[in-house]
C-alpha cells in the first residue's frame, strides 16, 4: 500500500467513527437513544491507528468512551448502534448499552464505566497468554484522569515485574469531565510516571493514525518479546463534551475553534490535499464512511427490540 | 431564620452544603468536580466561589478522597466528601470498613472521624450495570457507619445537615433522578435535628409498607391504588437506615399485621431482609407472609426495556400488597 493510500485508509476509518458518533449524538438528542453517551469525537486517530497494530487474538480493554475504539477494532457498526439503541441484535443484546458493551469475538474486550478499572484486566488477559502458549499482547487503554486511580498503578507495576505484554495507552485529551489534568497533577507529563515502575513510557502525538500505529506496534512487538510492558501517552483532544449535555465552562476562550484546525481529520485532509491527491479521492472517504454509517442506523432502528424474555439469563453458569 | 423556600432536591443540598460551610468554619467540601465546576450534577454550584479552598476539585482518586477525609476528621476538620456513584466505593470500600468505622472503637472514642458521605445511587434509565447498584446494605452491614437516603426535598436538606452535625462517618445517599425532579416548599435554616426518625407518608390499618430512596414514593402510589381497592395501607418511609426505626416499624406491623418492604437494592442480603428477619424476632404474630420488592439477584442491563421488566415499581409493590392484604 502507498503511503498515500494508507492515509486515505486512515481518513475513512477516522470519519467511520466521528459519523457514527455524530449519529450516536443526534439519536441521544431524539431520543432514541436513552442515558449517559460519551463520544470519542476528536479523539479518533488513537483507535485508528493503535488497533491497525494488535493481532486478531490480542486483548483489548477500553473505557465508557469506547464506540471508536470497538469501531477500529473490526465490531461492525449496526452491531454497535443496536446495542446503545437496546435492540436484540446489539452486541450484547442491550445489556451493555453505549458505555459498558463488549464483542470479543472481534477481539473487542469491552468498555468499562469504571475508571482505570481496565488495566488490571489487560494485566489478567496478559498473564493468561504466559499459560496457554500464545503469545497475546493486552492493550488497555483509560484517560488522564485514570492515571490517578489506584488500579492503573498496581496493573503497571503489576505487569511490570512479571514482564507481561501490557501496553498501557493513556488517552490524554486534558480533561476529567469537568476538571482540567494539569490541576490535578503537579507534573502534566504522564508518560514519564512510567519510569519508576520499570515500564518504558512515551508521550506521542495521538492524533496523528500513523505515528500511533508506528509506536503501539514497537510497544506491542517489544512487549511480546518479553521487553516488558509500555505506557504511550497519546496527546489527544475530545472537540465534544465529556457527555452529552455538558455545558464545557472548562474550556479556554478559542479553545474549540483551535482545536478544530488541527483535529486528525482536518489535519489528515490538509496533508492528503499537500501530497497531491485528488479532492474527490478525500471526499470519498468521508462519503464512503457516511453511506456505510448511514445503512447501519437504518438497519438498527428497524432491529426488533431487546428480549426481555431472556434478561435473567447469564447470570450464573 | 427559619424560611420557606420553594427549591429542587437538588438545591435543598446545596443549601446545606452553604450553612454548614457557613456556620461550621471546620467543614471542607471535595471530591470529583466538586469545586470549580459545581458537581456533575450541578448541586455544589457557587459552593467553591463563596468559600474559596474549603471547596475543592480532586484527582479521581477514591481512596485519596475518602482515606483523606477521615485523616482530616481525627485532626479536627468536618470534610464533607463526594463519591460521585455509590458504585465508585467499591473501588475505596477499604476506607470506609477498615479505615472510617473503627477509628472510633479500637481507640475507645479517643479519636473519631466526624466526616460526611454524600453519594447518590440508582437506576435511571440507559445507564449500565456499573452506574445502576443499590448499595446501601454494603455500608448497613458495616457498624460504625451511619447511613441515610433522603427521597424528599425537605429530608435532602435535614438529613445533610444531620449528617455533618453527627460525630460519627455518615453516608448520605441521594439519587441523580430526584435532583432536578421540581420544586417543592422547603424549610430551609431551622434548628439541625438528631440523626434517625421515621416519616409516616400514609396512614392505614390494613398492612405496613416500609420503604425508602425514590421507592418510598412509588410505595405512596401503590398504596393509594389500594384505597381505591378499600384497603388503607400505612407507609413508613425511613429515611435513616442507620439508626433505624426499629420500634416505628414493630409498632406499625403489630398493629397492621402484614408487612411489605419494597427497596431498589438486591433482594438476597439486601435491607429488606433485615427487617423481616427483626419482626419475627420481635414475636409479632403476622396475619399475612411478609413480602419483599426488589431487584432480583441479577446485573442490572442497560436498555431501559431491559431494566424495566426487573426494577421495582409501584405496581408490583401493589401486587405485593394485594398479596397480604388478601
Ligand atoms: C472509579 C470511578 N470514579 C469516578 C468515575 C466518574 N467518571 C467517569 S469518567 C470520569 C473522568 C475520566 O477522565 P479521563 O480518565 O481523563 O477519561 P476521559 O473521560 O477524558 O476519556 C470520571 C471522573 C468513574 N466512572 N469511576
Ligand atoms: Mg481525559
Amino acid at each position: 500500500m502507498t503511503e498515500t493510500d494508507r492515509m486515505l485508509r486512515d481518513l475513512r476509518d477516522i470519519w467511520r467513527i466521528r459519523l457514527l458518533e455524530e449519529k450516536v449524538r443526534d439519536l441521544r438528542a431524539s431520543g432514541e437513544i436513552v442515558g449517559s453517551v460519551h463520544l470519542c469525537i476528536g479523539q479518533e486517530a488513537g483507535p485508528v491507528g493503535a488497533c491497525d497494530a494488535l493481532r486478531p487474538t490480542d486483548a483489548l480493554f477500553v473505557t465508557y468512551r469506547g464506540h471508536g475504539w470497538a469501531v477500529a477494532r473490526g465490531v461492525p457498526v449496526v452491531g454497535i448502534l443496536a446495542e446503545l439503541l437496546g435492540r436484540a441484535s446489539g452486541v450484547n443484546g442491550g445489556r451493555g448499552g453505549s458505555a459498558y458493551f463488549s464483542a470479543p469475538e472481534y477481539g473487542f474486550h469491552g468498555e468499562n464505566s469504571i475508571v482505570g478499572a481496565g488495566a488490571p484486566l489487560a494485566v489478567g488477559a496478559a498473564l493468561a497468554g504466559r499459560y496457554d502458549g500464545t503469545d497475546r499482547a493486552a492493550v488497555c487503554v483509560f484517560g488522564d484522569g485514570a492515571m490517578n486511580q489506584g488500579a492503573v498503578h498496581e496493573s503497571m507495576n503489576f505487569a511490570a515485574a512479571f514482564d507481561l505484554p501490557v501496553v498501557f495507552v493513556c488517552e490524554n485529551n486534558g480533561y476529567s469531565e469537568l476538571t482540567p489534568i494539569r490541576d490535578m497533577v503537579r507534573h502534566d507529563v504522564l508518560a514519564e510516571r512510567a519510569r519508576v515502575y520499570g515500564l518504558l513510557g512515551e508521550r506521542i502525538d495521538g492524533d496523528d493514525p500513523a505515528v500511533v500505529r508506528e509506536r503501539v506496534a514497537d510497544a506491542v512487538e517489544s512487549a511480546r518479546e518479553g521487553g516488558g510492558p509500555v505506557l504511550l501517552e497519546l496527546m489527544t483532544a475530545r472537540l465534544v463534551g465529556h457527555y452529552i449535555g455538558d455545558a464545557e465552562q472548562y474550556r479556554a476562550p478559542g479553545e474549540l475553534e483551535r482545536l478544530a484546525e488541527v483535529e486528525p481529520a482536518a489535519r489528515l485532509g490538509r496533508a492528503l490535499r499537500e501530497a497531491g491527491v485528488p479532492d474527490a479521492d478525500i471526499d470519498a472517504a468521508r462519503a464512503d464512511a457516511a453511506a456505510e454509517i448511514d445503512a447501519a442506523e437504518a438497519e438498527a432502528l428497524a432491529a426488533t427490540p431487546a428480549d426481555v424474555e431472556t434478561v435473567r439469563s447469564h447470570v450464573h453458569a | 431564620m427559619p424560611e420557606t423556600r420553594t427549591i429542587s432536591f437538588g438545591e435543598a443540598v446545596n443549601a446545606a452544603l452553604r450553612r454548614s460551610l457557613e456556620e461550621r468554619p471546620e467543614v471542607l467540601l471535595y471530591g470529583e468536580d466538586v469545586g470549580v465546576p459545581g458537581g456533575v450534577f450541578g448541586v455544589t454550584k457557587g459552593l467553591h466561589k463563596q468559600f474559596g479552598d474549603r471547596v475543592f476539585d480532586t484527582p479521581i482518586s477514591e481512596s485519596a478522597i475518602l482515606g483523606s477525609a477521615i485523616g482530616a476528621a481525627m485532626f479536627g476538620r468536618r470534610p464533607v466528601v463526594e463519591i460521585m456513584w455509590s458504585d465508585f466505593f467499591l473501588v475505596a470500600l477499604d476506607q470506609v470498613v477498615n479505615q472510617a468505622a473503627n477509628v472510633r472503637y479500637v481507640s475507645e472514642g479517643r479519636l473519631t472521624a466526624p466526616l460526611t458521605i454524600r453519594t447518590q445511587q440508582g437506576a435511571v434509565p440507559g445507564s449500565c450495570a456499573q452506574h445502576s447498584q443499590s448499595l446501601e446494605a454494603f455500608f448497613l452491614h458495616t457498624p460504625g457507619i451511619r447511613v441515610c437516603m433522603p427521597s424528599t426535598a425537605q429530608d435532602a436538606y435535614d438529613l445533610l445537615l444531620a449528617a455533618v452535625d453527627c460525630d460519627d462517618p455518615v453516608v448520605v445517599i441521594e439519587n441523580r433522578a430526584l435532583y432536578h425532579a421540581g420544586k417543592t416548599e422547603v424549610e430551609v435554616g431551622g434548628p439541625v435535628a438528631p440523626i434517625g426518625g421515621a416519616r409516616p407518608r400514609r396512614t392505614g390499618d390494613a398492612a405496613t409498607v416500609v420503604s425508602w430512596g425514590t421507592l418510598s414514593s412509588q410505595a405512596v402510589v401503590a398504596a393509594d391504588s389500594l384505597a381505591s381497592e378499600g384497603h388503607e395501607v400505612e407507609v413508613l418511609e425511613t429515611p435513616w437506615l442507620d439508626p433505624f426505626p426499629w420500634d416505628d416499624v414493630t409498632a406499625s406491623v403489630a398493629r397492621t399485621g402484614r408487612l411489605v418492604v419494597a427497596h431498589e437494592a438486591n433482594h438476597t442480603g439486601g435491607f429488606g431482609a433485615e427487617i423481616l428477619a427483626r419482626v419475627a424476632e420481635s414475636g409479632i404474630t403476622l396475619r399475612a407472609i411478609p413480602q419483599r420488592v426488589a431487584v432480583p439477584d441479577m446485573r442490572l442491563p442497560a436498555a431501559p426495556e431491559l431494566a424495566r421488566a426487573v426494577l421495582p415499581d409501584a405496581a408490583g409493590i401493589a401486587d405485593a400488597i394485594r398479596r397480604v392484604v388478601s
